[in-house]
């Protein structure tokens, strides 16, 4: 059994595949040179594991690729897989997120794009049609652009229930669906909005990540900007659990895959001041959903740290003991294989890492 | 007959070639528009979805830039050479 760490940057994508339970690292790459790659996904549904690739040209403009040889080779079909219908007006911007729906859906893949769309794929990834509910959503005309552009940078299938289904926008906020995407309902009630006049509006948060509780998927986190909240029940109602956190600004939002209760994330000083809490690299870590906060960095660079981490840039394998990753804008790549009580690095001096995604192949 | 030249990152999307022939003539999209039926990946990596050129790939028609002469309507006629040059841009 090998790992497979899929690093997603802003001039390419490189894989790193450990042998040796992930204490060292053979890197290839770039895949895709020169473009942007914000999506990435490693279906393991699928009797031989399928890589999905989100990549944006800033010539060429995004498309989405698949391989099904841990990237020895890479697919990209004739018609684009992701394009808005022509009725729409608009064109892709770029693929932001691309998520397996649960295992009894073994060919369906989710999409989140900008502009802020959500499209589906039941061919495993290789043809995207536009989810016209969310779409046609009268709230938005209201979703406006954060600074990364406006977005669905968030997908979230319930594992235990086909018909419901959570994504997450900036701005816009979180919007769920209990009829497997015919009709979506905002769920922001808790979560604060300080940069509108109203900061308690029905929508229009800029949640920057939202991740599930593996063992009670009816649980949820999120990181938003400013605000780390707590869901109980499926992302209807919010409550912070920023309490032990240095800040509550930050981006990446990691939930364990297989233990309730722990999540990590990464925390920046503030919306204004968007380096590291205390110039140092930490990553923090729950076990209890969010009730204690610990800082993680045996292992981290011990001197003045200052690259972010982005929404997408930190991950978990599916390993036991559970396997943390993530990625600086800097371009350095870590990894724990102890679930953050320790460090090592997997790759430094790459471009700006935008995205990472692990798991066992 | 219009030559269609093919900058280096796009040449992979034709076979390698560097120069296409495309029969259609008429204005800067129907060429477009026939050299999309054979090579659908090339096509949309110089143009979305909406048909609109992408906004960092430049087409000159005989030399002009065609955001200065029509864009897609742009006339070429037979003999014309289209050239595809992505611009200067990116970091």
């Amino acid at each position: 059994m090998a790992t497979l760490l899929a690093i997603g940057t802003a001039k390419g994508l490189f894989l790193a595949t450990s042998t040796d339970d992930r204490r060292s690292w053979e890197i290839t790459g770039p895949h895709f040179p020169m473009t942007g790659v914000y999506a990435v996904a490693i279906d393991t549904r699928r009797p031989t594991p399928r890589l999905l690739a989100g990549m944006t040209s800033s010539h060429f403009g995004p498309s989405v690729a698949t391989s099904d040889d841990l990237g020895a080779s890479w697919d990209e079909p004739d018609q684009a897989p992701v394009a808005f219908p022509a009725d729409t007006g608009v064109s892709l911007g770029r693929v932001w997120q691309l998520t397996p729906a649960g295992p009894d859906e073994p060919d369906v893949v989710w999409a989140g794009t900008e502009p802020s769309a959500l499209f589906k794929s039941t061919d495993g990834g290789r043809s995207f049609e536009l989810v016209r509910s969310l779409w046609d959503h009268p709230h938005r005309p209201q979703w406006e652009a954060g600074f990364g552009g406006q977005a669905v940078h968030t997908v979230l299938p319930h594992p235990r229930d086909r018909a419901r289904l959570l994504v997450a926008m900036s701005t816009g906020g979180v919007y769920r669906s209990e009829d497997a995407g015919a009709s979506w309902t905002p769920g922001n009630t808790g979560i604060r909005a300080y940069f509108m006049p109203d900061e308690w509006p029905e929508f229009g948060q800029c949640v920057h990540k939202v991740a599930r509780d593996a063992g009670n998927p009816e649980r949820l986190y999120a990181q938003n900007h400013h605000g780390v909240y707590r869901s109980d029940d499926d992302g209807r109602t919010w409550s912070s659990i920023a309490d032990g956190l240095p800040s509550d600004f930050g981006f990446p939002m990691v939930a364990h895959p297989g233990r309730a209760g722990t999540v990590w994330t990464f925390p920046l000083v503030a919306d204004g001041e968007r380096f590291p809490t205390d110039h140092r690299c930490r990553v923090f870590r729950s076990a209890d959903a969010g009730g204690k906060w610990e800082p993680l960095s045996v292992g981290l660079p011990e001197g003045p740290f200052y690259p972010a981490v982005l929404r997408d840039a930190m991950c978990a394998d599916d390993a036991s003991p559970g396997g943390v990753y993530f990625g600086t804008r800097s371009g350095s790549v870590f990894a724990s294989r102890d679930e953050g009580d320790s460090w090592s690095t997997v790759a430094a001096h790459l471009p700006d890492v935008l995205c990472v995604c692990a798991a066992e192949v | 007959m219009v030559t269609v030249l093919l900058p280096g990152p796009l040449r992979g999307e034709a076979g390698g070639a560097s120069r296409l022939s495309v029969t259609a003539a008429g204005t800067l999209r129907a060429v477009l528009d026939e050299m999309a039926v054979a090579h659908p990946r090339l096509a949309r990596r110089i143009r979305d979805e909406r048909g609109e050129l992408r906004r960092y790939v430049n087409v000159f028609v005989d030399g002009e830039d065609c955001r200065h002469s029509g864009g897609l309507a742009t006339p070429v006629s037979d003999g014309a050479e289209v050239q595809v040059l992505p611009s200067v841009a990116g970091g």
